[in-house]
C-alpha cells in the first residue's frame, strides 16, 4: 500500500484501478452485488464521511447523535476540501470494501456513477427514508433507474442577485435583464455574468440557459440527447449573443463563483447569476460596497422564471456497511427538522424540507429564502449519468466554443448532441 | 554480509584497471554481483516495471459498460487495439469523435505539448546559460544573486501557477503595468504565452545551475592558456567554455525536455487547459488526467501513448546529441 503514494500520479492510478479490477471480481457486479442482503438490520457504531467541514456544523450534528444514541455511535471522517479528491477516495473505500464507510456525503452529481457500479445501498423497504415535506427535486436526484440511492443532505439552486440602487424591479425574463442592460453601461459597469469558465460552473450555466428556454439536455431516460433543438439553441443563443455584444463583460469568460462575488461585491457588476452563499458574504463582509443595496430574483427565462440547475450533498449508505440499520437511521435523522434547521442557521446550507422555506423566524435571517424556494421547485437536475465526467465535457466544451464564438451555436449544439451520445454508449 | 560487502568493494577497486580482461571475471563474483543489485532490481520493477506493464495490459482492454437492462456497470472485456485507434484516429463508436470528447482534442494536444516544450526549452537555455556565466563570474555578492537566482526553483509548482495566474488576471499587474486589457486565459496564444513565461520564469534557475555546475568543472588554466594565445573573448567562449559545457548542457536539455513533455501543474492551475476553443493549453498529462475519470482503460492507452512519445524523443535526444558527443572526442 505505502508504494501507491511513492509511484508518479499516472502509475498511482493504474495500481488502484488495478484494485479496483480485483474488487470488482470479488463483489461479481453490481446487479448480483451480495451486500445488498446484508447487515440490514445490524445495529451498532457507524462511520459518517464528508468532504472537510468547512462551516463547522457536521461535527455538531453527529455529537447530538451521539448523545441521544449511546449504544450507536457515529463517528465523523472528514476527507479533504477538494471534490475530486472526495470521489476517489470514496471510490478506493468502496472497492475495498470497507465496511467503515457507513454513511458517506455524495456530490449530486455522483450518484449514477456510485449505484451503476454498486456501491450504494439501495434505500427501499426498512432502508427507505423518509420523503414527506422533502423538496421533490432534491429526492428526485437521488434516484437513477428507478430506484432511490441518496437521500438529500443539503441542497442548492442559482439565483440571480441584482442591485436595487440601480433596478427597481428585478427582470423576470431574459430579454427584460438584456434591455436593462443599458442602465449598466450609463454606471459603466458590467451588465451580466455567471459562471463562465470552462469547468463544472459552465455546464451549469449552459444547462440554465438551455432549460429557461424551454430545452434540455437528455430526455427522459437520462443519456438519450435532446439538446439539439431550436428552443437550446435560443438559450445558449441568449448566452453567445450576450456575450458577443457586450452584456456579459469579456472577462467573464474566466469567471467562476467567487470571481463573479468580488466584481458583484466591489460594485462592478449589475446582475450576477451566483448560489445562495454569495448572500450572507455581500450583506457583511467588509469589503463589499453593495451592502444593502442588492437583492436576490429567480433566474429570469425565455417567459418566466427560469430553470436552476441543482446543487448541494446528499448522503448515501455503502453497500458494504456492517450497520445498515442504524445508518438509514442516521440519514433519516439528518431529514428531520431540527437538524435541517441547525444545517441553514448554522451553515448556510440550503434545506431539503420546504416548510423551512417560509418559516417565519428564518425568513428574517435569511430574506433570500422565498427566492431559492422558488429557484428549486423550477430547477432541472443536471443529466443523472454514470458517464458524468464525459457528459460534463460534452456540455462545458461546446458551450464555452460557442460563447467564444469558435463555432456557431447551431454546430456547438449538435456536437454537444454527438458528445453525449459518444459518452453514453462509452467509446 | 560484511565479507561480501569488503569484496564487492575489493572487485569495483579492481575492475577499472583490469578492463581488458573482463572476460575472465570469475564468475562467483558475477553472481555476488548480481546478489547485490537484486534489491535495486526488484525495487525497480515494482515501482516502475509493474506499474508500465499493467497499464500496457489495461490498454488493451475495454472500459467497463452500463448494461442497458440492469443499468449497471458490467466488465468491458479484451478491446485489442481499440483503445489506440479510439486515440490515433479519434474514432468514437465507429464514427469520428465530436468536439467535446477527450479523443477529439488528442492529436492538437499532441502539438501543443510539442510546442510548449520547444519553445520553453528554448528560451530556457539561452536564460539558463546567460544566467550561470553571470553566477560563474567572480563579482561582489555572488553569493545573494546565487541564492537569488534559486528562489523561483525552490517555490512549489503550484504556488508559482497560482503567483502567475494572479499576475495574468483580467484586473492582475501583467494588465496594469503594460495598459492592456487582455484577457489572458481566454485568448489562445495569450494563455499559451503566460504558461511559457511562468515555466521559463520557474525553471530556468535549474537549466542556469546544471550548466553552472559544467562551467565550474572548467579550469582557469584553459581560459589563461588560450588568453596568452591571443585567443578574444568570443574565441574562448566559442571554442572553449562551449564544448567543454557541452556535455552539461545536453543533460539539463535532457531533463528540461522530458519534464516539459509532462507539463501538468502549470496550465492544469492557470487555464485548466482552457482558452481558445477550451483545450488550447492542454497537454497530454492533462489529457490523461481528464480522461481517468471517464475510463481507466482508455486512459491508459493514452497514457503509453505518451510514454512512447517521450520515450522516442528522449530516445532521439540521446542518440543524436551522444553521436555529436563523441565526434567531439574523437576530434580532440
Amino acid at each position: 500500500m505505502p508504494l501507491k503514494r511513492t509511484v508518479g500520479a499516472i502509475s498511482t492510478v493504474l495500481l488502484i484501478s488495478s484494485v479496483a479490477a480485483c474488487g470488482g471480481d470479488d463483489a461479481g457486479g453490481g446487479a448480483e452485488n451480495s451486500a445488498f442482503e446484508e447487515n440490514l438490520d445490524s445495529r451498532g457504531p457507524i462511520t459518517y464521511v464528508q468532504g472537510k467541514d468547512n462551516s463547522g456544523v457536521a461535527q455538531p450534528l453527529v455529537d447530538k447523535w451521539n448523545a441521544e444514541h449511546p449504544d450507536e455511535q457515529v463517528t465523523l471522517k472528514e476527507q479533504t476540501d477538494e471534490a475530486d479528491q472526495q470521489h476517489d477516495d470514496l471510490v478506493r473505500n468502496f472497492d475495498a470494501q470497507n465496511e467503515d464507510y457507513d454513511v458517506v456525503s455524495v456530490d449530486v452529481i455522483w450518484t449514477a456513477e456510485f449505484a451503476a457500479k454498486g456501491y450504494l445501498q439501495p434505500l427501499e423497504g426498512d432502508l427507505a427514508i423518509n420523503t414527506d415535506g422533502l423538496l421533490a427535486p432534491t429526492v428526485e436526484q437521488g434516484a437513477y433507474g428507478g430506484k432511490q440511492y441518496t437521500s438529500p443532505y443539503a441542497s442548492d439552486g442559482g439565483m440571480l442577485y441584482y442591485r436595487t440602487d440601480l433596478v427597481k424591479e428585478p427582470p423576470t425574463t431574459w430579454d427584460e435583464m438584456m434591455e436593462m442592460c443599458s442602465i449598466a453601461k450609463k454606471e459603466n459597469i458590467g451588465c451580466y455574468a455567471g459562471q463562465f469558465q470552462k469547468y463544472e460552473g459552465m455546464t451549469v450555466n449552459a444547462s440554465e440557459a438551455i432549460n429557461g428556454a424551454g430545452g434540455s439536455i437528455v430526455g427522459e431516460d437520462g443519456k438519450t440527447p435532446t439538446v439539439d433543438s431550436p428552443e437550446a439553441a435560443e438559450g445558449l443563443g441568449n448566452l453567445v449573443e450576450a456575450y458577443e455584444n457586450g452584456n456579459i463583460p469579456k472577462e467573464a469568460i474566466t469567471y467562476t463563483e467567487e470571481e463573479g462575488r468580488i466584481k458583484f461585491e466591489e460594485g462592478k457588476l449589475l446582475f450576477l447569476r451566483n448560489w445562495p452563499y454569495v448572500y450572507g458574504l455581500a450583506a457583511t463582509e467588509a469589503s463589499s460596497k453593495v451592502k444593502g443595496k442588492f437583492d436576490v430574483a429567480p433566474l429570469p427565462g425565455t417567459d418566466g422564471v427560469g430553470a436552476s440547475a441543482l446543487g448541494g450533498h446528499n448522503v448515501g449508505i455503502s453497500a458494504y456497511s456492517d450497520n445498515k440499520a442504524t445508518a438509514i437511521d442516521f440519514v433519516n435523522f439528518i431529514l428531520e427538522e431540527e437538524q435541517q434547521r441547525f444545517l441553514l442557521t448554522k451553515g448556510s446550507l440550503a434545506p431539503a424540507l420546504e416548510s423551512l422555506y417560509t418559516d417565519e423566524a428564518l425568513v428574517k435571517e435569511f430574506p433570500y429564502l422565498p427566492v431559492l424556494l422558488e429557484s428549486i421547485q423550477n430547477a432541472v437536475p443536471r443529466p443523472i449519468s454514470p458517464f458524468y465526467p464525459a457528459v460534463t465535457k460534452a456540455i462545458q466544451d461546446n458551450a464555452y466554443a460557442a460563447m467564444k464564438g469558435e463555432t456557431d451555436v447551431e454546430t456547438a449544439l449538435s456536437d454537444m448532441s454527438d458528445a453525449i451520445g459518444s459518452a453514453s454508449s462509452s467509446q | 554480509m560484511s565479507t561480501e560487502t569488503t569484496d564487492a568493494i575489493a572487485s569495483t577497486e579492481e575492475t577499472p584497471p583490469a578492463e581488458p580482461e573482463r572476460a575472465s571475471i570469475d564468475p562467483h563474483q558475477t553472481r555476488r554481483a548480481w546478489l547485490l543489485i537484486a534489491p535495486t532490481l526488484v525495487t525497480l520493477a515494482v515501482v516502475i516495471g509493474y506499474p508500465v506493464v499493467r497499464a500496457i495490459w489495461m490498454s488493451f482492454q475495454s472500459d467497463e459498460t452500463i448494461d442497458p437492462q440492469t443499468g449497471l456497470f458490467v466488465e468491458g472485456g479484451f478491446a485489442g487495439l481499440e483503445n489506440y485507434a479510439h486515440w490515433i484516429l479519434q474514432q468514437c463508436g465507429g464514427q469520428a469523435c465530436p468536439p467535446g470528447t477527450n479523443a477529439a482534442s488528442f492529436w492538437d494536444t499532441v502539438f501543443i505539448t510539442l510546442g510548449f516544450t520547444v519553445v520553453t526549452v528554448a528560451i530556457e537555455l539561452v536564460l539558463g546559460f546567460w544566467f550561470a556565466i553571470i553566477m560563474n563570474g567572480t563579482f561582489r555578492g555572488r553569493g545573494l544573486v546565487r541564492a537569488a537566482v534559486l528562489i523561483p526553483w525552490a517555490i512549489p509548482t503550484a504556488v508559482t501557477a497560482k503567483l502567475w495566474y494572479f499576475i495574468f488576471a483580467f484586473d492582475g499587474i501583467a494588465n496594469s503595468l503594460m495598459g492592456t486589457s487582455i484577457v489572458w486565459f481566454s485568448d489562445k496564444w495569450a494563455a499559451r504565452a503566460a504558461i511559457v513565461i511562468s515555466d521559463v520564469w520557474k525553471t530556468t534557475p535549474f537549466m542556469a545551475l546544471l550548466i553552472l555546475a559544467g562551467l565550474q568543472l572548467i579550469g582557469q588554466d584553459v581560459h589563461e592558456a588560450a588568453k596568452v594565445d591571443g585567443a578574444s573573448a568570443w574565441q574562448r567562449f566559442w571554442h572553449i567554455t562551449l564544448p567543454l559545457v557541452k556535455p552539461a548542457v545536453v543533460v539539463a536539455l535532457l531533463f528540461r525536455t522530458l519534464d516539459v513533455l509532462r507539463i501538468f501543474d502549470l496550465p492544469y492551475i492557470m487555464t485548466g487547459g482552457g482558452a481558445g476553443d477550451g483545450n488550447d493549453t492542454t497537454t497530454l498529462s492533462i489529457l490523461v488526467v481528464n480522461e481517468i475519470r471517464s475510463g481507466f482503460n482508455s486512459a491508459a492507452a493514452l497514457s503509453t501513448l505518451t510514454f512512447l512519445l517521450i520515450f522516442a524523443v528522449a530516445f532521439v535526444f540521446i542518440k543524436v546529441l551522444g553521436a555529436d558527443l563523441s565526434q567531439d572526442v574523437k576530434e580532440r
